[in-house]
């Protein structure tokens, strides 16, 4: 029983259980989470630093492949498409 | 001209204006190419879709009613010309998202070593080889959850935006983007937490 105990305070902390919460992270990520909800999540991860540090590093994996992806149109692809249509499209 | 909304250009070009057309192709090609790179990732590919999806968009103009927003209708062309193409490749992932393989195990009696690379710059963390790493990660990623993360995630669509480009409903949007989130993470952990390990920074490690 004392091993229970032991692994309820990390995976079960007073309320939610990280399984539960797993499938609450998007919704919570974008704000679409019921106050209650929100508030028993946020509860969760001051007790539980594994979810803690699993909501953050979701966070980051977003922000890192929106920050990837801000690399200008290749100049000569630009150039290309615009001839491409020019030529397909002008006098359609 | 630069300053006119897409539905201004969109009158022009169907009044025959054809640098108005050039103008709406400007405004949206870069968006369109990293949406086709990302979901084809060979470059040559994504020119040809960019390409068919600006040539979709010239035809169909004189049949868009403007019942959605121009940029959705867009999208819609320029994912499904990229889908139609995956679909025609022999090595795409199977449609199922295996999640369970990304997630932490939590098993009672298990004691998810955890270790924090969210406090690390976004410039840190991203090197040449880590950028390669998350190019991989997107691509082991079913073709339709792909299409989700990135128009929703990378583009800042809305989730009525993304089903709507996508023909799928805001519910089968937010389970799909919300598995595509966990799988990635999962991806980008494994890759991070060896890294930071081979840098021997010491882990957060929580029993």
């Amino acid at each position: 029983m004392e091993k229970d105990e032991k692994n309820t305070q990390v995976f079960a902390c007073k309320g939610m259980e990280c399984k539960e919460m797993l499938e609450k992270l998007s919704e919570y990520i974008d704000g679409d989470l019921d106050p209650k909800l929100c508030e028993d999540l946020e509860k969760h991860m001051t007790d539980c630093n594994p979810c803690l540090i699993f909501v953050n590093t979701l966070k980051k994996t977003i922000s890192l492949f929106k920050y990837a992806s801000s690399e200008p149109l290749p100049k000569e692809v630009h150039l290309r498409l615009h001839d491409y249509l020019k030529k397909n499209c002008q006098g359609c | 001209m630069i300053n006119l909304s897409d539905q201004a250009l969109v009158e022009k070009i169907r009044a025959g204006d054809y640098q108005a057309f050039e103008f709406l192709v400007t405004r949206y090609e870069s968006k369109v190419y990293r949406l086709a790179i990302r979901m084809l990732r060979n470059p040559q590919d994504a020119e040809d879709a960019l390409q068919e999806t600006f040539m979709q968009v010239f035809r169909g103009l004189a049949g868009f009613e403007g019942r959605s927003k121009f940029s959705t209708w867009l999208f819609r062309l320029a994912t499904n010309v990229c889908l139609m193409r995956i679909r025609h490749r022999e090595t795409e992932p199977s449609k199922l998202l295996p999640l369970e393989d990304y997630l932490p195990k939590l098993e009672e009696g298990d004691s998810p070593q955890m270790m924090d690379w969210a406090d690390r710059p976004e410039d840190a963390l991203l090197s040449k080889e880590s950028r390669e790493k998350m190019m991989e990660a997107l691509d082991k990623l079913p073709p339709e959850y792909r299409a989700v993360f990135i128009l929703r995630d990378i583009e800042g669509f809305s989730n009525a935006e993304t089903g709507e480009s996508l023909g799928i409903s805001v519910a089968a949007v937010k389970s799909r983007l919300h598995r595509a989130r966990l799988a990635l993470r999962g991806m980008l952990a494994g890759y991070f937490e060896k890294e930071q390990i081979s840098r021997g920074l010491e882990p957060t490690l929580e029993a």
